[in-house]
């Protein structure tokens, strides 16, 4: 019968139409902005920087060793190195960036500098109600804006968080050990030398 | 089902290998029309500068480039590592196969083994990219038929629920950067998987409901049979790959052909069409959905624990031996290649994508000589093309 496919057709489509008022699963969308869908723990917008601490300046984990500029695919990542050192939060003398911008008008959200930091300084954000007025320095975010306190990673990615924080307490605990260790060997060198200049110290009065 | 234009225009395809004279009638002028690069139904920006007689198709000439990026030869001054997000905007409707192609590309050029877990890992992604991508192509071919919203809607209903899994397990709905060379980027959690078969148990029930919705509706039957006849000497000729060869009845699927990754461990069936034409290729699609979700229920209940990335693998400042190499995979819409040569140093020497979607676009003009304006856009529909893998 010519239109039975058309009727068929029908009938899947007033299936639907009723099956909207019934089943949840066929309403998909959400009532933005005032309904908002549950955060997802993967999602990544931008890159932030974490620091340890309080003071965001002094706890940057960032060590300026610029990997993240030179892998960065689109180029939107400027770092300036320090002239001076500064301790990190191992006690180990560390360049600092001096300037760190990120332009996120140029940013595609790839992730790469987050896979490539050895310091675990660089993480993705989750915020993406980004827009501004300010085309040009709305979207060039420095240090100071990019700076985000671990406190606040912990929140946004838990799992990542756990592993991250895991790995850094072990990095501290070996690395206090080693500078323990080092402390006892100068100590135990000094030692040895002041006992063997006790032995070999020529007596005053001996010498020539 | 044989209609009569079909046999009809089946005879005009003798010589196969030169595309059909068609003449003007003889009574007024040609109109040339820049079909796009604005017009809605071309998928972004693409031109067809047709000519007409009356209604009929005379000339076709595809004029493509509006959204040349300059992929390749970006990719040849960035590592091995920065080229991964870049594969993602190639075919943007399905990243994860990009993603495949690129790494596979890659792994054969540095020689490194991908642990199983990632290997199933990958065939999930890529057959849940592929129900994905024929549901929405499906769905687009039908809304320029003039079904403006219904099965567009109903493909992109499922396709949310996909997309959502993307995001979960890799960060991203559709710029995924998931595949690294030799592994994944992340382990799928437990949660992850059972997510996974929640989706995947919905899926049959969802091809069913449109297969219903479409399969036998006579104005589609109307509108595509018969329309856009592709023979398969032609399209074996031009290189064309994907479900679009399928639909031309020539059995070639790569998945089969080459076994990449672990293809070869699973029971699945090539669909073949035997008219050649636009409605073919539509139902093609259709079945490759089944196929592929047999596929997902066994990877998924077979998937392995273990890691997912090989742990000697570098993922940055690796520098792979002098050589070539030539990774491919069956994606959604046809061969997707990548061809590397290395000169030593980090980052490529040269780098060539063989995107499906450019290479089916090439027998555009044979499929549509002879027929109607308004049949162009459902030809131009079925081979289903993303611009960003044309023009790159």
């Amino acid at each position: 019968m010519l239109g039975e496919g058309i009727l068929k057709g029908l009938a899947e489509t007033a299936k639907n139409f009723a099956g909207s008022f019934f089943s949840a699963e066929r309403l998909t969308t959400v009532q933005y902005p005032e309904d908002r869908i549950a955060p997802i723990e993967a999602a990544r917008v931008f890159p932030i920087l974490i620091y340890d601490g309080l003071d965001w300046e002094a706890g940057l984990r960032c060590v300026a060793c610029q990997i993240c500029e030179k892998e960065c695919p689109p180029k939107c990542i400027f770092i300036e190195k320090s002239k001076d050192k500064k301790p990190d939060a191992l006690g180990k003398q560390q360049f600092y960036p001096a300037e760190f911008d990120i332009d996120i008008s140029v940013c595609m959200s790839c992730q790469i500098c987050v896979e490539v930091c050895p310091f675990e300084a660089i993480k993705m954000d989750t915020v993406y109600e980004l827009s501004t007025e300010d085309r040009f320095q709305g979207l060039l975010l420095d240090r100071r804006q990019l700076a985000r306190p671990n406190r606040y990673f912990q929140q946004i990615h838990p799992t990542d968080a756990g592993v991250v924080d895991a790995r850094l307490a072990a990095d501290k605990v070996k690395s206090d050990a080693k500078a323990k260790a080092a402390v006892d060997a100068t100590a135990a060198k000094a030692a040895a030398a002041a006992a063997l200049q006790s032995v070999t110290a020529p007596k005053p009065g001996e010498g020539n | 089902m044989t209609t009569p234009g079909l046999a009809r225009r089946k005879s005009k395809l003798d010589d196969w290998n030169r595309p059909p004279v068609i003449l003007p009638s003889g009574d007024g002028e040609l109109l040339e029309v820049a079909m796009g690069p604005h017009h809605p139904s071309t998928h972004g920006v693409f031109r067809m500068d047709v000519a007409l007689d009356g209604e009929r198709v005379i000339r076709l000439k595809p004029v493509f480039g509006y959204l040349h990026r300059n992929h390749e030869k970006i990719a040849e001054g960035i590592s091995y590592l920065g080229s991964m997000p870049y594969t993602d905007r190639l075919d943007y409707i399905c990243p994860l196969t990009n993603n495949w192609a690129y790494a596979l590309a890659v792994e054969k050029l540095t020689g490194q083994e991908v642990p199983e877990r990632a290997e199933y890992l990958r065939v999930i992604l890529g057959e849940l990219t592929r129900i994905q991508n024929h549901a929405s192509s499906i769905g687009f071919l039908i809304q320029e038929m003039g079904a403006s919203g219904t099965p567009l809607m109903y493909a992109f209903r499922e396709r949310e629920k996909i997309l959502d899994l993307f995001e979960a397990l890799t960060g991203a709905r559709m710029m995924c950067n998931y595949m690294r060379f030799g592994g994944c980027r992340v382990d799928a959690t437990p949660a992850w998987l059972d997510a996974t078969r929640k989706v995947v148990v919905g899926l049959p029930a969802f091809v069913d409901e449109f297969e219903q919705l479409l399969r036998s509706n006579e104005i589609l039957m109307a509108r595509t049979q018969g329309v856009g006849i592709l023979p398969p000497q032609l399209a074996v000729n031009a290189g064309v790959t994907g479900p679009m060869l399928r639909a031309s009845g020539v059995n070639y699927d790569i998945r089969k052909v080459d076994s990449y990754g672990i293809y070869n461990r699973f029971n699945f069936r090539v669909p073949l069409g035997d008219h050649w034409d636009v409605y073919d290729r539509f139902m093609i699609r259709m079945l490759e959905m089944r196929e592929s979700i047999k596929i997902l229920e066994q990877a998924l209940k077979e998937i392995p624990g273990g890691p997912v990335m090989d742990p000697k693998a570098k993922i940055r400042g690796f520098r792979p031996k002098p050589g070539e190499a030539y990774g491919r995979i069956e994606a959604p819409k046809g061969e997707l290649g990548f061809y590397l040569i290395s000169d030593g140093g980090t980052n490529p020497y040269r780098y060539r994508v063989r995107p499906p979607s450019l290479i089916n676009l090439t027998v555009l003009e044979d499929m549509c000589l002879g027929s109607d304006i308004a049949d162009v856009v459902l030809i131009f529909g079925s081979v289903d093309i993303v611009l960003g893998e044309v023009d790159r």
